[in-house]
């Protein structure tokens, strides 16, 4: 391996792992927050670049469809005034989706809302309903909401790979496209963007202390349900984002966003699902194991990843008490 | 009654007219098999996994590669199976049953796509997507399995056998530990159970139901390839096991077959709906699991369940286990705790506490609310890590050691809020404490081989019920005690422990005043047989006549010990429970 080969890797190691990055840390959000672990997060991300390929081509995407339908059972479910944030969001929804077909500006903007949408909605329908459940029970929620939207995926978008219009096209150096670039720079700003709104605004920090301990922040007057609806939010906003980013990189299909949301989970484990820190430099470390495994052995690239989880788990049962209260 | 599960071998003989549905019996039984192993893990251990798919792709690759590649006969085949699907759930159940609770479910993801991904590129081993194609058929007495008709009486009859064993296990040692350890580990560890261990073989387990189920997908079909072993079919078993009742064997039974019929529909319709080929019958999947999730968290089976007959058990009739009473001078320092210390944070709780415990007496531990009573009690039975000191048990250290190695040395315990498992009968609940005083393992409790250890144990735990008052509620569902009584039974649950040092954190509170009279007498005859009692109450009357010496603590120190009498005297115990002004 020369120089080029290695920096090559690097590079395209370090663009993938800030993606597993930034799913990663809406995992362990999430987690923290709602003890949902979101598995079709990946599902998420593979609806906005999908959903923008079809409105690029001025088609209404089936997406459109299943967001308003979420939302229309998301607002009998709310009734009386709480029923207003999904009737209104999903008519403004509605309409945009009208305005922005075969418009590039708003077909970005309406992709990235939609999935905010489709994000909040699935938390108030499925997961709100079922708040008090174990994370167990959750977990196989989130699982089965995975094979459906992955279906519903194949449904509206069928079984072909789509590759959008880059953002930017062309390349800095060989190797690293502009794109790619932006992939970094939105990586960065998200960072910093999360590190601000936790550290600084009054209901980023609310929203720690719900994750923190439920009760005591629902005595301090936050409520749950607005905490989850927040974190499945940020959540699905990063989601869309990094599709939209990646999609012009490594083409956009029904079965993409599984493997991606897949390593943000190994990258998740590694911090414990809990540090954020840790997930996202293990994230990084995933990315980079993951493009030089892919130079070794790339049959094997996407299984050889999960070997990763085994000294992380090893590490953090050592650690662990057998008994927990 | 169990046993009308053998009617299932009658119906290969009313369907043998009709091949493809002897097929589809076939897949019931083999799905059927694999959702039985979700309810090992899942219904009973409060575990799961989205692997099963892949434990399967074991069974069904190793039999596959050695009867085919090296021309074997199945029957090493089926043992490679399952040795290589228990390897495998060795692998994945030691990294993660140590963990929080989702940690194995999560990694179970990533080892199933990780595994698919091998068995489709590994071309030379596995033939990659094409698969390895003619499997030898089994032979079984000289007859050979080669149709669906012949093969539904192997799988039907192996399902028949593996139904009446998990019936085993769940009425079983094993099976009231797996339970108590999915609704409460603390309290399961408490009485002798190693969540880690039994979590384990639960695993295991359940990943050699799952890889017997593969070899016998692998010589019905006769080939091999990924799809069947995906992540999609993983959930596909999940499905059914979730949507008919994880919690009981008929409701897994009946989401089996349910889903049996429900896909091979689908897997019709869908397409022709849609008007394209593909997997879409993982919508209907995924859907329906969030609406069962939703709807009917437990299934549909507790539903139907409501309208059968409802055949109790008995009482037990046969002999108590042998009680071997507390022997040893009275007197003699049974448990000695040496300044020991425990900080949560900055909070130090318990500031360096010494006292020591003889045989034979009832000592009680008083203090305000908040004085570090109960945080005391947790770090003597093994709950907590102390940050410093020792606690000796009959002159063993004991400090540090996991709760369920504590109970099995003599000491028992109850919960200052009650640890019991609603769902399970008051019997049951009581039984628990007999764990660390029976032996059989999986393996005998499976065969049915620990019957009469089972029958002797319920009986123990009846006559424990006895001596608290409770046994005319024996066999209602615990639930529906109030909560004083769920005191008195978590008394019993400690009596049935056969356990010498007896640890009660405030057992009294809750109950009516005839019944602390009763509780003050029971615990008085326990002392007199050689028991001995560390009592934590807020009831003065009852401490005060009840106990030999007192122990008081304030802010997690130690702030007098002596005779009920001299404490009562001690300005220093006036001053903590009365205010500062006492003092001056």
């Amino acid at each position: 391996m020369d120089a080029t080969i290695l920096s090559f890797l690097l590079l395209d190691g370090l663009q993938n792992g800030v993606v597993y990055g930034l799913l990663a840390l809406s995992l362990v959000l999430v987690f923290a927050v709602t003890r949902v672990i979101l598995v079709p997060i990946g599902e998420l991300l593979m609806f906005a670049p999908l959903s923008l390929v079809w409105l690029l081509e001025g088609k209404l995407p089936g997406t459109l469809w299943l967001a308003l339908a979420l939302g229309g059972a998301w607002a009998l479910m709310a009734r009386g005034r709480g029923a207003l944030l999904p009737l209104v969001g999903g008519v403004g929804l509605f309409l945009l989706f009208l305005l922005a077909k075969g418009v590039p500006p708003l077909a970005y903007l309406a992709a990235v809302l939609l999935v905010v949408y489709l994000g909040v909605a699935t938390y108030r329908v499925f997961f709100q309903p079922m708040r008090g459940a174990t994370v167990l029970s959750l977990l196989i929620m989130a699982v089965g909401l995975h094979v459906a939207y992955q279906g519903l995926g194949l449904v509206f978008f069928g079984p072909e790979q789509f590759r959008p219009a880059p953002l930017l096209s062309g390349e800095v150096v060989v190797g690293l496209s502009w794109q790619g670039v932006l992939v970094l720079l939105f990586a960065a700003l998200s960072l910093m963007a999360l590190y601000l709104f936790f550290r600084f605004s009054l209901f980023g920090k609310a929203l720690l202390a719900a994750a923190e301990s439920r009760l005591g922040a629902r005595l301090l007057g936050i409520r749950p349900e607005e905490a989850g609806m927040v974190a499945f939010g940020i959540a699905s906003l990063l989601a869309a984002f990094s599709g939209l980013l990646l999609a012009p990189l490594i083409n956009a299909a029904y079965f993409m966003g599984f493997m991606l949301g897949l390593k943000g989970f190994v990258a998740a484990i590694l911090g414990g699902l809990a540090s954020y820190p840790v997930a996202f430099l293990g994230a990084l470390l995933v990315g980079f194991f993951e493009s030089f495994t892919s130079f070794y052995a790339s049959a094997y690239k996407e299984a050889l990843v999960f070997l990763l989880l085994v000294p992380a788990l090893f590490y953090q049962s050592l650690r662990a008490r057998t008994v927990e209260e | 009654m169990r046993y009308l599960w053998f009617l299932l071998l009658l119906l290969p003989l009313a369907l043998s007219p009709f091949p493809y549905y002897l097929t589809l019996l076939n897949f019931f039984a083999l799905s059927a098999m694999v959702a039985l192993s979700l309810y090992v893990l899942t219904g009973l251990a409060g575990m799961t996994s989205f692997a099963q798919a892949a434990f399967m792709g074991m069974g069904a690759y190793a039999t596959a590669l050695l009867t085919v590649k090296a021309g074997l006969s199945p029957w090493l085949g089926l043992g490679a199976g399952l040795l290589s699907a228990l390897l495998l759930a060795l692998l994945l159940g030691a990294l993660t049953v140590r963990l929080k609770g989702h940690f194995l479910p999560l990694s179970t993801i990533a080892w199933q796509v990780a595994l698919y991904i091998l068995a489709g590129n590994l071309v030379g081993l596995t033939g990659g997507h094409t698969g390895l194609t003619d499997l030898p058929p089994i032979h079984l007495f000289g007859v050979s399995l080669d149709t669906g008709f012949r093969y539904a009486f192997l799988t039907l009859l192996l399902l028949v056998l593996l139904v009446l064993a998990l019936y085993n296990l769940r009425h079983s040692r094993i099976g009231r530990a797996l339970l108590a350890l999915r609704g409460d580990a603390l309290a399961a560890a408490s009485f002798g159970v190693d969540p880690a261990a039994l979590r384990l073989k639960a695993f295991l387990l359940s990943g050699a139901i799952a890889g017997l189920a593969g070899f016998l997908y692998a010589h019905f079909l006769r080939f091999v390839n990924p799809t069947p072993f995906s992540l999609e079919a993983s959930i596909k078993y999940l499905v059914m096991a979730v949507a008919g009742g994880v919690g009981s064997i008929p409701g897994v039974m009946l989401g089996a077959a349910f889903f049996t019929g429900l896909e091979d529909w689908l897997k019709d319709l869908l397409p022709l709906l849609l008007g394209r080929q593909g997997n879409y019958e993982t919508i209907g999947y995924g859907l329906i699991l969030a609406l069962i999730l939703i709807l009917a968290p437990k299934g549909v089976w507790p539903m139907v369940e409501r309208y059968l007959p409802n055949r109790g058990q008995g009482l037990p009739k046969a002999e108590p286990l042998p009680l071997k009473s507390p022997d040893g001078p009275r007197g003699e320092v049974v448990l000695e705790v040496r300044g020991l210390q425990k900080s949560f944070g900055g909070l130090m709780v318990v500031a360096g506490v010494s006292f020591t415990l003889k045989r034979g007496e009832i000592l009680a531990l008083i203090g305000p609310n908040g004085a570090g009573k109960s945080t005391l009690f947790n770090l003597v039975a093994g709950a907590l890590l102390p940050d410093r000191g020792q606690v000796h048990l009959f002159g063993k250290e004991i400090t540090g050691l996991p709760p369920y190695r504590i109970h099995a040395m003599g000491l028992g315990r109850t919960f200052q809020h009650p640890h019991l498992f609603l769902e399970l009968t008051v019997l049951e609940n009581a039984a628990l404490g007999t764990y660390s005083r029976t032996r059989a393992g999986f393996i005998q409790a499976l065969l049915g081989f620990s019957r009469k250890e089972e029958e002797r144990a319920l009986a123990t735990a009846y006559r424990a019920l006895k001596r608290v008052g409770l046994e005319s509620l024996a066999l209602e569902k615990a639930e529906r005690l109030s909560v004083g009584q769920q005191r008195l039974l978590e008394i019993a649950r400690l009596l049935a422990s056969g356990a010498e040092v007896l640890l009660l954190d405030e057992p009294a509170a809750g109950l009516r005043a005839q019944e602390k009279r009763e509780l003050a007498s029971l615990l008085r005859s326990l002392a007199k047989e050689g028991y001995t009692v560390l009592i934590v109450d807020h009831d003065m009357d009852l401490i005060m006549g009840l106990a030999d010496r007192v122990v008081v603590m304030n802010y997690g120190e130690k702030i007098a010990e002596g005779t009920p009498k001299e404490v009562q005297r001690n300005p220093l115990v006036r001053a903590a429970y009365l205010g500062e002004e006492e003092v001056a």
